[in-house]
């Protein structure tokens, strides 16, 4: 692996690109603070704050094109935060084409997002809230990938945390949403311990969080360490973009606003386990065992994300799945080291395109059907919803890999990356890869006809009675750009040769040779996306689609379950936790309070005791001298002999 | 010797009827008794060892009880004329 380049000091506009974290952050700080007063207005302000973030931004990224590739990487210190002697962690922010990258995608993306907003919350009385959450995800994304240190990222690894229970349990007022943000925070505080155990690792090895720092020393740090390092690592990726095992909350996560997981899925959240591993790129370039570790995860998350989505009745969960399954492509790539980790960048970046754009369709749909989300009983939406049904077309496409769109050309770099390499690894990592890739065209597909196509499942008359409708422009102007961005991103980074331009941050991509030759995948590939269209379209259009569920087989119904993972977390973790628990609860009432009111309940009643002696009776107190006395002349003597 | 077991005697004595008697002049009796048992006790030994200490120590003693029964006397005469009673278990205004 070529070496990526050395930071040099930020000037320009880098070194005012602290401020794209700032401003939104002021923004969601005033709507909070100010309230009510600026319920009208708000939302405009908000607006603003992320389009001034992707301004700066922008700026920033037109300075870093115009430099030479060896200069591409900044630094600039914003803040000394914790001065110790000699030792200082600084408030620092590091400008790197990997680093730009995100942070044009979340500016740019999230930006839509809060437009897109605009539309679909304009009901929400608490809508001002929704937006400075929005602000605050958008501040807390950006801080985690402009950090030049681990400590700087973990600020914003869990503010993004803070944020999305925030958000996911928007609508708290109903209970399942609120526990549905619980368990995403839970389980992302999971992960997060594994980080701070691996920054915790980083301190006592090299005495350094920073990325150089770190960088530095894992050259000369022993495999066990860089292994401890790169698997608590991993952890806290598998929380923060729920991969195996970590992977239940997603799902459950979809009971937030639709923009709300549009943007977790797109640009922020989910995508920060990604940029975690790819940052940490020279980590896993030192322990093979971490770096394979990487891989399985992310093709164990693959499979089960693809088998899951197969499944789900509930469009915004077959979605979720989806991510799920797309995010363990992209960890599937940064596993395989130098040969994919650029592509797992570039799949991130089209992916946060095509599934923002799928995300805010689905949020159309919902707003044309009364928040309904059970595919059965839509059907036939194109002709009420012409310009979502195109939109979601383009995110369709991109999605499987249809050839020449977005998808095509990251995730079909992706499979390739994964027939590389020596042994048995090609060999089951490609497999599974070029296979889901079939599975996934089998439910975006499914997921797709059983909207739009079919015959309508609705009624549009009676009690029941859904009147679909276009959604306001506000809406579909977003859906359109991103739908722009779905078809021809793709293409655009290929031109320009994104892969070279991550060089400087990750280091030079290698050029392994498949173990099958490039056109065979290729090929392999299109035939299977072409099957699982085939498919997904003999079953859900050929044919009528029941409205009820059928029974299905063994799989489908352990699909529908999530393949079991509630039950299974909640019968390994969940029960011995309460457990546990409960018993720590009974020694403590038992034995800590026993104790402490036992202490407190004796010196009452030694009180009670000694006081009924102070009786008021010169006489018993005489008695008592009497008795002192005898006592004293006892010991006395006693001591004597 | 004898003395000092006659002292012990007139002390305990003196003590019993701290004690148990409920007036306050017998009780205030029983103190003299022991004080006098205590002083007999301090001449006593002021012979054995043929110094005079013991017998100086006496008359302190004696001083104090004087001014002691002189405090103690006006005490319950005090008490007699609020209670109407010499009574010392009559007296347990100190407890509130």
């Amino acid at each position: 692996m070529s070496s990526a380049v050395e930071a040099v000091p930020a000037s320009g506009a880098a070194s005012i690109v602290w401020l794209c974290v700032a401003i939104p952050l002021l923004s969601a700080g005033f709507l909070l603070v100010a309230g009510k007063a600026t319920n009208s207005w708000g939302h405009w302000l908000s607006i603003a704050a992320s389009t001034a973030s992707f301004v700066v931004a922008f700026a920033a990224f037109i300075q870093m094109v115009g430099l030479p590739s060896d200069q591409r990487v900044m630094d600039a210190v914003v803040y000394r935060w914790i001065p110790a002697g000699d030792f200082s962690i600084d408030l620092a922010v590091r400008l790197d084409p990997l680093s730009m990258t995100f942070l044009l995608l979340v500016t740019f993306v999230g930006t839509l997002i809060h437009i897109y907003s605009v539309g679909y919350m304009k009901h929400d009385p608490e809508r001002r809230r929704f937006f400075a959450y929005l602000n605050f995800f958008v501040a807390s994304m950006l801080l985690l990938v402009l950090g030049n240190s681990y400590l700087v990222l973990f600020v914003g690894w869990e503010g993004v945390g803070l944020a999305s229970y925030l958000l996911i349990s928007f609508w708290n007022h109903i209970p399942e949403n609120a526990t549905a943000g619980k368990k995403a925070f839970i389980m992302n505080r999971v992960g997060d311990m594994g980080m701070l155990i691996a920054m915790m690792i980083m301190f006592s090895a090299f005495g350094t969080v920073t990325f150089s720092g770190v960088n530095e020393g894992i050259a000369t740090a022993s495999s066990g360490t860089a292994t401890a390092i790169g698997i608590f690592l991993l952890l806290a990726a598998c929380g923060k973009s729920a991969q195996f095992p970590l992977q239940a909350w997603l799902g459950d996560a979809m009971a937030g606003p639709t923009p709300v997981s549009a943007l977790i899925h797109a640009a922020t959240m989910v995508t920060a386990g990604v940029y975690l591993m790819v940052r940490s790129g020279a980590i896993y370039a030192v322990s093979s065992s971490a770096q394979l570790l990487v891989a399985i995860i992310g093709a164990i998350t693959l499979v089960f994300g693809a088998i899951v989505g197969s499944a789900k009745d509930d469009m915004k969960k077959v979605l979720a799945a989806s991510t799920m399954s797309q995010i363990g492509y992209m960890m599937l790539a940064a596993g395989l080291g130098p040969v994919g980790a650029a592509f797992a960048i570039f799949h991130l970046v089209t992916h946060g395109f095509f599934k923002a754009n799928m995300f805010l369709g689905a949020g159309s749909v919902m707003h044309a059907m009364n928040d309904e989300v059970d595919m059965r009983g839509f059907g036939g939406l194109r002709k009420y919803m012409p310009i979502t049904w195109a939109t979601f077309l383009c995110g369709y496409l991109a999605i499987i890999g249809f050839p020449f769109l977005s998808g095509f050309y990251s995730k079909d770099k992706i499979i390739e990356a994964a027939f590389t390499g020596e042994g048995w690894q090609p060999w089951v990592f490609g497999g599974l890869a070029m296979l889901v890739a079939g599975l996934t065209a089998f439910y975006m597909s499914r997921l797709f006809f059983m909207i739009f196509h079919g015959k309508e499942r609705f009624a549009t008359t009676g009690p029941n009675a859904h009147h679909p409708h276009e959604a306001p422009a506000s809406m579909y102007v977003p859906q359109i750009v991103l739908a722009i961005g779905s078809l021809g991103l793709g293409f655009a980074l290929n031109q320009i040769g994104f892969v070279s331009w991550l060089e400087p941050a990750i280091g030079g991509v290698e050029h392994g040779e498949p173990v099958l030759p490039v056109p065979v995948i290729t090929g392999l590939t299109l035939v299977l996306i072409a099957a699982g269209v085939l498919l997904a379209w003999r079953m859900y259009v050929a044919q009528d689609v029941p409205l009820a569920a059928p029974v299905g087989s063994g799989l489908t119904r352990a699909a529908r379950r999530d393949l079991y993972q509630d039950d299974f977390n909640e019968a390994v973790f969940m029960k011995p936790g309460m457990g546990l628990a409960a018993s720590v609860a009974v020694v403590d009432h038992y034995g800590v309070d026993g104790a402490v009111e036992g202490v407190g309940k004796g010196s009452v009643g030694l009180g009670g005791l000694v006081g009924r002696l102070q009786n008021g009776y010169a006489r018993s107190y005489a008695g008592y001298m009497a008795l002192g006395v005898v006592v004293a002349l006892i010991v006395a003597l006693a001591s004597r002999i | 010797m004898y003395y000092v077991v006659l002292a012990v005697i007139l002390f305990a004595i003196g003590g019993a009827a701290v004690l148990t008697r409920r007036n306050a002049i017998i009780a205030l009796l029983g103190v003299e008794l022991m004080l006098n048992s205590c002083n007999l006790v301090l001449v006593t030994f002021s012979r054995m060892w043929g110094n005079i200490e013991g017998q100086v120590f006496a008359f302190f003693v004696m001083v104090v009880a004087a001014a002691e029964v002189v405090v103690g006397l006006a005490i319950v005469v005090a008490i007699f004329r609020t209670n109407r009673s010499a009574s010392l278990d009559g007296a347990n205004q100190l407890k509130h």
